[in-house]
């Protein structure tokens, strides 16, 4: 019966999410508009686990989060590199394969 | 306020769930997890003989993953012999072991096998750091091993985040070369951006549900309230598995990361990845929505006939071959799609012809990057006119190349007519105009696919070659056994194994258990 309201919150998340994915051209930023997205998931998951009384919406939630963890580590580390080795992480500067 | 005393009562109720119900430990039949917990264990300890031997134990380090795999691929067997225990089922229902996920168990051990067959000189011989790499392919592997078998939405998330997080290190393997940067980079990306939509869709269908069991969620969506939530719960999770089997119009990523990624890896993320990508699709759709044939069909209809359309034209015009691979791979994966855009009246049939096609474009695309791989060794380029004079100084190389065109064009008698053929026949079995029509499409784009292919091997075969250079080519043993299991396996299941094949892929309907 109150479930809208975090639904609501959650599209708006995500959109914003999405929105800062297909904009920003800083890697770190289109990371953080991941986790924007993931986030908005967790909330979907965690009201709909509680309105259905049902716990394994709020696991599902703890494996994202721990999951999107390790994918941000990889994609941190991912980012250092091309950091290290053209001192940008302008995502739109990385065009040298095309075609 | 009252929103949140609401929240507040409900976790209070959830928690006094868990306290009722004392723990009960599940169930575990050690022998149907038996493939997974023998990688588990074989990637353990290539990592501690790696920290334990260092420099010294470098060089047996490819061979003891590939035993790995093999002494993996050892339990698959004994459970296909055990026939009437299957299916297998754990964790009630989220975890299942039948026919279908043991053969493809059998396929992505295989590949992974060879794969690091195709790994070993590459890696020893350029400056890289080789140890992990095994590892993180070993973890890849047990990924696609966990998703034949998934059939829970978490199960299925933590799978296919197994199989691409070790990828995107994998893929940005060469650290000081820009493009293999790039190439992670932009595979990263997709690959959790196409997570995060996958995520908001299956959100959506636990919601509706109240489970995450994929029967689960089709007993509720035939129930059939809620169709517009249903529907966008769908299509996001259609559109996040299209990033992974890079569907047009998600698959901007798969050529520039083919292209920068080192080649062994690219053939991993072709074939295996790829492969990983339509099982997890197989399964949310078959098991998840059978009765939504009439928002999934058009979707597929749609997704299939641009795939392979877009990836065919793009193809012909690439002057790089791996690149051309990747558009190639992509057109393939449309072939793939096609029988989803009829599954809803034959669902098994659906499924074997998909599952005949993984196993024979595994063994014909790997055996392609495998020619590709020997001859860079020679020629350092993956230019398509780098290949003229081939057949000269390297007839043999030549041949297998001329069968896995062959095969890739759907050429009788080596592998690849006969899993274009199946999916033609799901296709046209049902008569609907909307098989028929996608069958068109896909024979008229198996005429444009014939004309790229048989340009390189008009290449090698007639054109000399580019500096005169007519010297032998090396061929490593690692390389030529991995030629040899995919030059037979193109062969026999075009020709004399096509009535086993089709035993062992002749699928029940996956929805049953």
């Amino acid at each position: 019966m109150f479930l809208n309201q975090f639904l609501f919150l959650a599209a708006i998340l995500f959109c914003i999410g999405v929105y800062g994915v297909l904009t920003r051209k800083n890697g770190v930023l289109v990371l953080m508009s991941i986790e924007l997205i993931l986030n908005a998931v967790n909330i979907n998951l965690v009201a709909f686990g509680s309105f259905n009384q049902d716990i394994a919406g709020q696991v599902f939630a703890l494996f994202i989060i721990a999951v999107a963890a390790a994918e941000v580590g990889v994609g941190l580390a991912i980012v250092l590199l091309i950091y290290r080795n053209r001192r940008s992480i302008d995502v739109s500067e990385a065009d040298l394969l095309q075609g | 306020m009252i929103g949140a005393n609401l929240l507040g009562s409900s976790f209070g109720g959830v928690l006094a769930q868990i306290e009722q119900t004392p723990f009960v430990r599940p169930h575990i039949d050690w022998h149907a997890v038996a493939p997974e917990l023998v990688l588990l264990a074989g990637g353990a300890l290539v990592t501690v003989v790696d920290v334990i031997g260092l420099e010294k134990v470098r060089r047996i380090i490819p061979s003891l993953t590939s035993l790995v795999f093999l002494a993996a691929f050892v339990p698959v067997l004994t459970l296909w012999n055990q026939q009437g225990d299957l299916p297998r089922v754990m964790w009630d229902g989220a975890y299942v072991v039948d026919n279908y996920s043991l053969v493809l168990k059998g396929l992505f051990l295989l590949s992974g096998y060879v794969i690091v067959l195709l790994s070993t000189n590459y890696m020893l011989e350029g400056d890289y750091y080789d140890s992990e790499y095994y590892q993180l392919i070993s973890a890849s592997v047990l990924g696609m091993l966990v998703m034949t078998s998934a059939r829970d939405l978490v199960s299925i998330f933590v799978a296919i985040e197994l199989v691409s997080i070790p990828a995107y290190l994998m893929a940005a393997w060469r650290k000081r070369d820009l493009k293999s940067n790039e190439a992670g980079l932009k595979y990263m990306l997709m690959g959790v951006f196409a997570s995060a939509l996958l995520l908001y869709g299956m959100s959506l269908l636990y919601g509706m549900a109240a489970s995450t069991k994929l029967t689960d969620i089709a007993a509720a969506l035939s129930i059939g309230e809620s169709k517009p939530i249903f529907t966008l719960a769908i299509v996001f999770t259609v559109v996040g598995f299209g990033f992974k089997v890079s569907a047009v119009p998600f698959h901007t990523w798969a050529p520039d990361t083919y292209e920068g990624a080192p080649t062994p890896l690219t053939a991993f993320l072709a074939v295996a990845s790829k492969a990983a990508g339509f099982v997890a699709l197989l399964n949310v759709v078959i098991i998840g929505f059978p009765g939504q044939a009439d928002v999934v069909e058009p979707l597929m209809w749609v997704l299939a006939a641009a795939t392979m359309t877009v990836g065919n034209l793009i193809a012909i015009r690439q002057t790089n071959i791996v690149r051309m691979l990747a558009y190639s791979g992509v057109a393939q994966a449309g072939y793939m799609l096609a029988p989803l855009a009829v599954f809803g009246d034959r669902p098994g049939q659906a499924t074997s012809a998909v599952v005949t096609y993984l196993v024979i474009y595994a063994a014909m695309n790997l055996g392609a990057f495998a020619v590709v791989i020997i001859a860079a060794r020679k020629t350092g380029s993956g230019e398509i006119s780098s290949y003229g004079g081939l057949f000269n100084y390297a007839p043999g190389l030549t041949v297998a190349m001329t069968l896995f065109l062959f095969s890739l064009a759907g050429i009788p008698p080596v592998g690849g007519w006969y899993a274009k053929f199946e999916i033609f026949r799901v296709l046209t079995d049902g008569g609907s105009g909307a098989g028929v029509s996608l069958a068109i499409i896909a024979a008229v784009n198996s005429v444009f696919a014939a004309f790229y292919y048989l340009a390189i091997l008009k290449q090698m075969w007639f054109m000399p070659a580019p500096d005169g250079d007519h010297s032998r080519i090396s061929i490593p043993p690692s390389l030529q056994a991995a030629l040899g299991v995919t030059v037979f396996v193109t062969i026999v299941t075009g020709s004399v194994l096509i009535g086993p094949l089709s035993d062992i892929t002749k699928l029940a309907d996956l929805a049953l258990p």
